[in-house]
């Protein structure tokens, strides 16, 4: 399986990269590759340039500023999974990337470029949901940020305009009371999930003020549970609350058949793993408090 | 379409050649320097047989465009003992971690860099660190000896 | 004298030196000076008439040299060929397509990405037709006709055993359970491809051929009787099988893509490469098992009485099994498996699909694998019925170890056997009873947990020439030793080692035998110009008729020797004692020679009337097969939520009789059980109703990893095989027999007291999830 040809180039810096996006409408960016490159082998892409974002200063790095955890999109997972400031204090964060393809693979594979991909299948979409996320995207006119929930419009389609690259993620700063927790279901290791849920809560005192609730693989783009969100705000986080996020999680997810099941067993993976998932996430929240 | 000058510097040797942008890094290890220690064994970036370390650590070369390693130092099987038998390679051998080698070196590859993270792991830490390397023939627990092997050689060496 | 390391040493691998150096030479290492690169177009179509082939796109691609296609093949009558079942397979179609992904045509170029480019650039047209799927389906009159040149789908009906004898011992049974069971597609998938390098030297009119094959002599017959009428004969082909990443069974046949390379050659005048992706890999090349079973097991007053098969064999749209002539559904009569029964029956139909071709092995000799999931599910059902533990209700049928040679109701003759022990250790290891207790206390809790047994009995060594042979070459197997003046030795084998450590464990049976340390002993194979004949390597039989040629020839050496040593020492050759390495005159042990000396003598000063030289070839006719066997128990936890399985435990105590070298026999074990526990739980190759592929590459053909595979326990028992000469039997494959029904036994006991008698494999947590769910058990948190 042999890549089509293409144009290569790789700028040093984002405004040269948006002219080149700008200049050959069949280009497109080039991150870790680790699922741009699979496709051109297989020839479902054959873009006709590719532009290397490898070269362009200061789009990787793992920082706390100004309220966030700011994730440059060249990190690659690999870099979540040593960083010591995302596995303690961003535990939603650290169980996803450990889970995302092989201990290989994360050490190319961009968090920018899962995010940016798009794929009903990729991990971060949904933890970024759920946590609130933004996105940091620079194109022709200039920089702007696009909330999570705004950023994903189909499998494999994002907000992003043409010319636009997406530069950095942001995920709100982790306080006192709050925690998270991914739970994926995978056939084996390097798979794509049957099913996976992100929780995020934030405790106030003994009850859940706030909660994000998001789902992986279930439908043509990750999921934001709303009504198991509503399910979880304003209880006490017990088995009654987590039973009635768990039915809502269910009952938004959006899941056909397939060869990893049915699509009624993937609504009741989801539920499974929303209520484990959201009884880890308080778990780790009480701990935090 | 367009071809490229690159440098890549393998075990320590910089190879300059004018590349096709599309030539994998697989195939500019294999066919351009002819280093064939390096193996395919998937189209689907799954089986870490072309498993090298790329600036030191493991990246499935199969999905990595030789244009984007330029300038980049790579260390292929054939680099691993430097001269000598890395205490990868003697672990291997003394725990039988091999039986076609055709996963052994990518498979070589990632335990060394997991142990220079993680100079003592465990077994269930070993099992996750290779899980990105297809085995067929041995079934994974004399590799996971293998490693622990490598690991008690490294210790060894580094108090003598 | 040093201790020469012959058998039951853990002696290092010979052939580790260059593999951990990056050294090995495997099929896509070779390059030859203008060598050109072959690609393959392939159906989008199970089922398709081609109505045209334009060619002019691929050699409008840069670098392409050639378009082949099934008319120019048609032209050397090469378009068809034969299948080692004495089928026929398409080289390439010449108007018809049979299966998605087949070989439509080939591309020739100057590098391997201008193949591709050729081959993705081909525009084919085609008229879709109806496609059959279902092997029962394509048995009812009226299916889809797969084979325009067979009257039916139906290839073959076969049936061994007494039928009216096994109906009336069923009748007469006062337990019976019958169960229907399917053993789906898989795929070896060794992490090397296929691939092939075809040199043509049209002056010479002589043809390399560098292949990943496990029986390069077979082949080179092959090729040569196919391609007779194109003057090639067989000594002008060499056939080189270099170092071969995994095999498996996956190696033995020849695929189109070998003879496309060697037609391209031909037609080129330079050398030409073809390494297939793992895509075309999975998808195309000959798959194992898909055997539709019903199965039927009695018993009376608690004993097994009667053996019923009935079996539907789908073999795509060839039937392309590596078999024994003379067995079309392979050794499948070993059904009986390790119980003493004395009536049994066993029927196979070979049926046409729209698939690929195949029918060969998954590391496993003939069908055996299907054979031991029959049986060793039915018995577990048995005893249930029987209100039995199924591990006591075994203890109790078993063939007794004083019954050996047992003679088996579908006429083997079993060598030796304790099975009894094996299963006793196996449940000591594991500790059968306090996990039995655990289960009740989980149960009462709610929680999933399940104990599963298989006990084995598998038949390798293929074998014996009066009924062995393959496209009628007699299934016997071969070794050259020749012993240098200095005492050091070359030895060549007829096999092909795929990873089992033949250059190793070959050496340290003429160590034992010669007393030469195996360092000293260089072994080859693989190359046909100087290798002596063979059938090769597969079916787990190097070691009982190669490792048993190789005994024989050193024993021949060994002859010689002792008269060399009688001239030498100026004795009767009748009062030489021969010990590990020397022989001295009896009663006086400082008068003795060493093999080396002997050696060094044999071409300085052989006795006169004596040939030079020392060396000796055997082509070993096993006289039987063997038969090794085992007990495996598999513990498991079902995750109630998710439906999946988790493999907590698995103990497999094997015995293969003699063990040449420990480490290499557990290293096999290792890596058989975890091909075994792979179909179980992992792997399938499926269609759906268009004859479309799932499983077709590694994202979706789902191989273990580390994570997936448990941490194996294994046990020995060591009952010699009576008639190999060192009493060895084989075990490249009884792991991969034994362990699937080891691990459905296991989830089936799990989820017995819910009502559940029988689980398909491969287990997925989906299939395990359904199953819980109908019987209200699935959990939801
Ligand atoms: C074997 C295997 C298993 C995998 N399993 C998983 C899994 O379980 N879960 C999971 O989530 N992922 C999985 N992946 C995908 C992996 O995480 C990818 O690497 C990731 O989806 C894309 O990141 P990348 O950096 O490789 O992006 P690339 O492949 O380089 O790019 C992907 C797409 O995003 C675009 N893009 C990249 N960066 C930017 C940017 N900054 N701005 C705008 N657009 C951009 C590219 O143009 C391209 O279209 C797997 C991959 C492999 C090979
Ligand atoms: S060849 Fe399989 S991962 Fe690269
Ligand atoms: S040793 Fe053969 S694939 Fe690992």
């Amino acid at each position: 399986m042999i890549p089509p040809s293409f144009d290569y180039h790789a700028p040093d810096n984002l405004e040269e990269a948006s002219r080149l996006l700008l200049a050959n409408p069949e280009a497109k960016l080039l991150a870790g590759g680790h699922s741009l490159i699979p496709m051109m082998r297989f020839r479902l892409a054959e873009p006709a340039a590719l532009v290397d974002l490898r070269k362009i200063p200061g789009l990787s790095g793992i920082r706390e500023e100004g309220g966030s955890l700011c994730i440059g999109a060249m990190t690659r997972e690999s870099e979540l999974e040593k960083s010591d400031l995302v596995q303690s204090r961003y535990p939603l964060l650290a169980d996803t990337t450990r889970v995302i393809a092989d201990p290989v693979v994360r050490n190319l594979a961009t968090v920018g470029g899962n995010v940016a991909h798009a794929d009903p299948g990729n991990d971060h979409p949904a933890t970024m949901l759920a946590y609130g996320a933004s996105f940091v995207a620079s194109g022709p006119s200039g920089q702007r940020t696009i909330a999570a929930s705004d950023f994903f419009t189909g499998p494999f389609s994002t907000c992003l305009e043409d010319g636009e690259i997406l530069t950095e993620i942001r995920v709100p700063e982790a306080g006192p009371g709050s925690g998270g927790a991914y739970q994926k279901f995978e056939r084996k290791v390097g798979d794509y999930a049957v099913a996976a849920v992100a929780v995020q809560v934030q405790l106030d005192g003994g009850r859940i003020a706030g909660a994000g609730v998001a789902l992986t693989n279930v439908g043509l783009t990750a999921i934001q549970a709303g009504a198991a969100e509503a399910a979880l705000v304003g209880s006490d986080g017990g088995d009654a609350a987590l039973d009635a996020a768990a039915q809502a999680a269910a009952a938004a997810a959006d899941p056909t058949d397939d060869h990893r099941g049915s699509a009624d067993y993937k609504r009741a993976v989801v539920r499974v793993l929303t209520h484990r998932a959201a009884s880890s996430a308080l778990a780790r929240a009480r701990e935090a408090s | 379409m367009s071809s490229h000058q690159i440098s890549v510097t393998i075990n320590g040797e910089e190879h300059t050649r004018e590349v096709e942008a599309r030539l994998l890094l697989v195939h500019f290890i294999r066919e351009e320097v002819g280093l064939t220690g390096t193996h395919i064994g998937c189209d689907t970036t799954s089986c870490g047989a072309c498993t090298v370390l790329l600036n030191g650590v493991p990246a499935k070369s199969c999905t990595v465009f030789a244009v984007a390693a330029d300038g980049a130092e790579v260390t292929t099987v054939e680099g691993l003992g430097n001269g000598g038998l890395h205490p990868v390679q003697q672990g291997f051998t003394e725990k039988h971690g091999l039986q076609c080698g055709f996963c052994t070196p990518g498979m070589m590859l990632t335990s060394k860099a997991l142990l220079e993270e993680n100079p003592d792991p465990s077994e269930e830490e070993i099992r996750w660190g290779i899980s990105g390397n297809l085995c067929r023939c041995t079934g994974y627990v004399n590799i996971v000896k293998a490693v622990q092997r490598a690991s008690e050689l490294m210790k060894e060496n580094s108090d003598g | 004298m040093a201790e020469c390391r012959g058998l039951g040493h853990s002696v290092q691998r010979k052939e580790d030196a260059r593999f951990i150096r990056g050294q090995g030479r495997y099929i896509d290492d070779v390059k030859l000076p203008g060598m050109l690169y072959l690609d393959i177009a392939r159906s989008p179509y199970a089922h398709a008439k081609i109505t045209k082939i334009h060619e002019d796109t691929a050699m409008a691609v840069d670098g392409v040299a050639a378009v082949i296609t099934g008319k120019t093949l048609e032209g050397f009558k090469l378009a068809w060929m034969p299948t080692l079942m004495s089928d026929q397979q398409m080289v390439l179609p010449v108007d018809t397509v049979k299966y998605q992904a087949q070989e439509v045509a080939a591309i020739v170029a100057t590098s391997r990405y201008a193949a591709a480019d050729g081959a993705a650039a081909l525009e084919v047209d085609y008229d879709p037709l109806p496609v059959v799927v279902d092997p029962h389906e394509a048995l009812k009159p009226g299916a889809t006709k797969v084979r325009d040149d067979k009257e039916s789908n139906h290839i073959f009906h076969w049936e061994h055993g007494d039928a009216d004898g096994t109906d009336a011992a069923l009748a007469g049974c006062d337990t019976v359970v019958e169960q229907h069971m399917h053993l789906p597609r898989i795929h070896v998938a060794s992490i090397e491809t296929c691939g092939c390098v075809a040199s043509w030297n049209p002056v010479e009119g002589h043809l390399t051929l560098y292949l990943t094959t496990q029986a390069p002599h077979a082949i080179r017959t092959v090729v040569a009787l196919v391609t007779a009428h194109l003057g090639l004969a067989e000594h002008k082909i060499r056939v080189i099988s270099p170092d071969i990443g995994g095999g498996f069974g996956g190696k033995v046949p020849v695929y189109p893509g070998y003879v496309l390379a060697t037609a391209a050659s031909v037609v080129t005048g330079k050398p030409v490469k073809w390494i297939e992706d793992r895509s075309e890999n999975l998808q195309a090349d000959s798959f194992a098992r898909d055997y539709h079973i019903t199965a039927k097991l009695g018993s009376k007053d608690g004993k097994v009485t009667a053996l019923k098969l009935d079996t539907v064999a789908d073999h795509g749209y060839s039937d392309a099994a590596a078999n024994p002539s003379k067995f079309p559904a392979g050794l499948y009569h070993i059904a009986t498996g390790s119980y003493d029964l004395e009536n049994a029956h066993v029927s196979v139909d070979g049926v046409y699909t729209n698939k690929p071709p195949g029918g060969i092995a998954y590391r496993c000799s003939f069908r055996v694998t299907e054979a031991v999931h029959a049986i060793e599910r039915m018995v577990d059902l048995l005893a249930r019925e029987n209100g039995e533990d199924p591990a006591d209700f075994r203890l109790r049928n078993f063939i007794k170890p004083e019954q050996f040679p047992y003679q088996s109701a579908l006429g083997w003759e079993y060598d030796s056997g304790n099975y009894g022990a094996a299963l006793e250790k196996a449940m000591d290891m594991i500790g059968y009873r306090e996990l039995r207790a655990e289960q009740a206390e989980k149960r009462a809790r709610g929680e999933l947990m399940g104990v599963g047994i298989s006990s084995f009995t598998e038949i390798v060594g293929a074998g014996p020439s009066k009924t062995f042979d393959i496209l009628g070459i007699k299934m016997f197997d071969s070794a050259e030793i020749r012993i240098h003046p200095t005492g050091k030795a070359i030895a060549r084998f007829g096999t092909k080692s795929q990873g089992q450590g033949h250059e190793t464990t070959y050496a340290q049976i003429i160590a034992e035998e010669l007393g030469i340390p195996p360092e000293d002993i260089q072994v080859e194979e693989g190359d046909t110009d100087t290798a002596p004949y063979g059938l090769g390597t597969y079916a787990s039989r190097s070691t009982p008729t190669a490792g048993a040629a190789a005994s024989i020839a050193s024993r021949k050496i060994r002859d010689k020797a002792r008269k060399i040593a009688a001239h030498l020492l100026e004795a009767d050759e009748a009062d030489l004692v021969w010990e590990q390495g020397k022989f001295h005159v009896k009663g006086s042990p400082d008068r003795a020679k060493t093999i080396q000396d002997i050696a060094f003598a044999a071409y300085t000063n052989h006795p006169q009337g004596m040939e030079a030289g020392l060396e000796a070839i055997s082509y070993y006719d096993p006289p039987n097969l063997t038969f090794p066997f085992g007990s495996y128990i598999c513990c498991v936890d079902i995750d109630r939520g998710t439906g999946q399985v988790r493999i907590r435990r698995f103990v497999a105590v094997d015995d293969c009789g003699v063990r040449i070298n420990p480490m290499i026999v557990d290293g096999q074990i290792h890596g058989g059980l975890t091909m075994g526990i792979a179909p179980a739980l992992l792997e399938e190759i499926s269609y759906d109703a268009d004859g479309n592929i799932t499983g077709g590459n590694f994202m979706e053909y789902l191989v273990p990893t580390a994570m997936e595979t448990p941490h194996w326990e294994l046990g020995e028992t060591v009952t010699p095989s009576p008639h190999h000469p060192i009493g060895a039997k084989g075990v490249g494959e009884s792991a991969t027999v034994g362990a699937p029904p080891a691990v459905v036994n296991a989830v089936v006991d799990a989820l017995w007291h819910l009502g559940v008698r029988h689980m398909e494999i491969p287990m997925t947590p989906a299939r395990v999830w359904d199953v819980l769910n109908e019987h209200g058990a699935a959990a939801t948190r």
